[in-house]
């Protein structure tokens, strides 16, 4: 990928209670792309969008957000950086005590002096990007998952953000509701010129939409390219994840002691 | 059996180390609640809505118990009083036990149990659900749009809410006393005012309730912030910040009531 990069994770190191997380991390999103990171559960991937965000500060290595090294910000400027960012949380995140209207007007009334009345506009603009313009009124316990979804997606492009991440976009939706956030996902980031970052372990609808793949394996990149060459892969992880086979690197035991000599030992247990 | 010792000595060590790191990080906590209280100023209507669920949604609770409290110490002071043939002291009596003690105290016990708890829960489903990590995605820091509102809104409703459990309480003293008793009504009523001193008790009552709104806020806010993100986390905070709170509060009352009353 040679275009011009928005974020560049370079040697990066994350440790949690001197267990690693992630190690040795070298990553490229290039402006106005959808790249995916993508690995089994606990392989590392939502601590990287958590790095990039700021919200952890790496062990080692950095990680640069439009030539600034994240975790060299101090607060004023972390929150000057998040203001150019969305993301997208797994189970949308939207505040519980607010309307669809209002959760989407959050952050224009936050961080903007715009005048009311153009904040119903652009927050009308926003949900009729998603589809939900007619559900402005309703609370966020009156949404399914899929309308959930779409509302945060409203709310993570409120302020035309740079970069919008995507923390398991499609996790828990119906097939409908999964192939409509799969196409805002690449519509809304080719009509704001952003670039987005899809952690993901939805093989079939992520690989439609992205531009760049990572696979994340133990907290290390084991494969990268594009949606085509990860299909055609030969490194077995990469096989083993995207034709959901059982067994593999990925083994289908967890780690335990020899079948046999486990029952031997309860045979003779029994006398 | 010198292991067996050395791991109880080394898991005691522990406890009290883990207790006083995590008393610690309160106390930071507590300074960042203050330093980020800004917001709440100067957008009033976020602490108000928190007078509201805290304070306001808490009125029945505390009036009712109030009533029975006050009712209850006017049939068990007229009860000891008519040993000594003062029952017309009944009204100081009440009076005088609910503004310096009953109010500030149970009106703070029932505070933690009622809104303490819920403002635990509700800052630890926050946290759960992601709302707090998103807000602070949003550039908005939670401190100071969540929490603070939160803390200013309880330690304010509190004073109102232990004025009002005084008063009522000192309502059912008259309805038991006079009303059901038939003790003078004169004598209860100008005894009271002769006797009870508005700096002495009633604003010491007052900074008691304001200190114990403090801490119930304190507690409520930070087992919130704190909870494990799980439905047990958040269940494990909200029974810490009622038991916490409680015994903070006793503990509190026995420290306040010696520097406020001994000797007097």
């Amino acid at each position: 990928m040679s275009q011009e990069a928005l974020v560049e994770i370079r040697d990066l190191n994350f440790t949690y209670d001197s267990r690693p997380v992630l190690t040795g991390i070298n990553m490229t999103i290039p402006r106005g792309k959808v790249v995916a990171v993508m690995g089994i559960s606990g392989c590392g991937k939502t601590t990287t969008l958590r790095l990039i965000g700021g919200q952890l500060k790496p062990t080692s290595g950095e990680v640069r957000v439009g030539g600034q090294v994240v975790h060299e910000l101090d607060a004023s400027g972390l929150y000057a950086l998040r203001r150019r960012m969305g993301m997208l949380f797994q189970f949308g995140a939207l505040f519980t005590d607010m309307s669809v209207f209002d959760n989407i007007a959050y952050q224009m009334r936050e961080h903007t002096d715009l005048p009311e009345a153009m904040i119903r506009d652009l927050v009308l603009m926003k949900l009729h990007a998603v589809g939900l313009r007619g559900a402005h009124n309703l609370m966020p316990t009156e949404l399914s998952g899929g309308m959930a979804r779409r509302v945060a997606l409203a709310r993570a492009i409120a302020l035309d953000p740079m970069l919008i991440m995507y923390d398991e976009p499609f996790a828990g939706l119906d097939p409908i509701s999964l192939s409509i956030v799969g196409e805002l996902i690449r519509k809304l980031t080719d009509a704001l010129g952003a670039s987005s970052i899809v952690v993901t372990h939805d093989v079939q609808e992520s690989l439609k939409i992205v531009d760049y793949v990572y696979f994340v394996s133990a907290g290390k990149i084991v494969a990268e390219g594009t949606a085509e060459e990860m299909k055609h892969s030969t490194v077995p992880y990469v096989h083993q994840f995207i034709w959901g086979e059982a067994d593999g690197p990925v083994p289908f035991q967890y780690p335990a002691r020899p079948y046999g000599e486990e029952l031997m030992e309860g045979a003779s247990r029994r006398g | 059996m010198d292991n067996g010792i050395l791991r109880a000595l080394r898991g005691l060590g522990e406890k009290f180390t883990g207790r006083i790191w995590r008393l610690g990080y309160a106390s930071r906590f507590f300074l960042a609640i203050l330093l980020h209280s800004g917001t709440s100023l100067r957008r009033i209507h976020l602490t108000i809505r928190e007078i509201y669920f805290t304070g306001v949604l808490s009125l029945i609770i505390i009036l009712v118990s109030g009533l029975f409290v006050g009712m209850v110490l006017g049939l068990q002071g007229y009860d000891t009083l008519q040993r000594y043939g003062s029952t017309e002291a009944l009204g100081v009596l009440v009076s005088l036990s609910l503004v310096r003690e009953l109010g500030p105290v149970v009106a703070a016990l029932l505070f933690a149990s009622r809104a303490g708890s819920a403002i635990t829960a509700e800052i630890g489903m926050m946290k759960a659900t992601e709302q707090l990590s998103a807000m602070e995605m949003m550039a908005v820091d939670p401190i100071a749009r969540v929490v603070a509102p939160r803390f200013w809104g309880g330690v304010i409703s509190m004073p109102l809410l232990a004025a009002l459990f005084s008063a009522m309480g000192i309502f059912g003293g008259y309805l038991v006393g006079v009303q059901l008793i038939g003790v003078d009504e004169g004598s209860f009523w100008s005894q009271m005012q002769a006797s009870v001193d508005f700096r002495q008790d009633i604003l010491n009552g007052v900074i008691k309730s304001f200190v114990f709104g403090i801490i119930v806020s304190w507690v409520a806010v930070f087992e919130g912030y704190d909870a494990e993100p799980t439905a047990e986390g958040v269940s494990g905070a909200t029974t810490r910040t009622v038991v916490t709170s409680s015994l903070a509060i006793l503990a509190a009352d026995f420290v306040l009531t010696a520097f406020m009353f001994t000797g007097t």
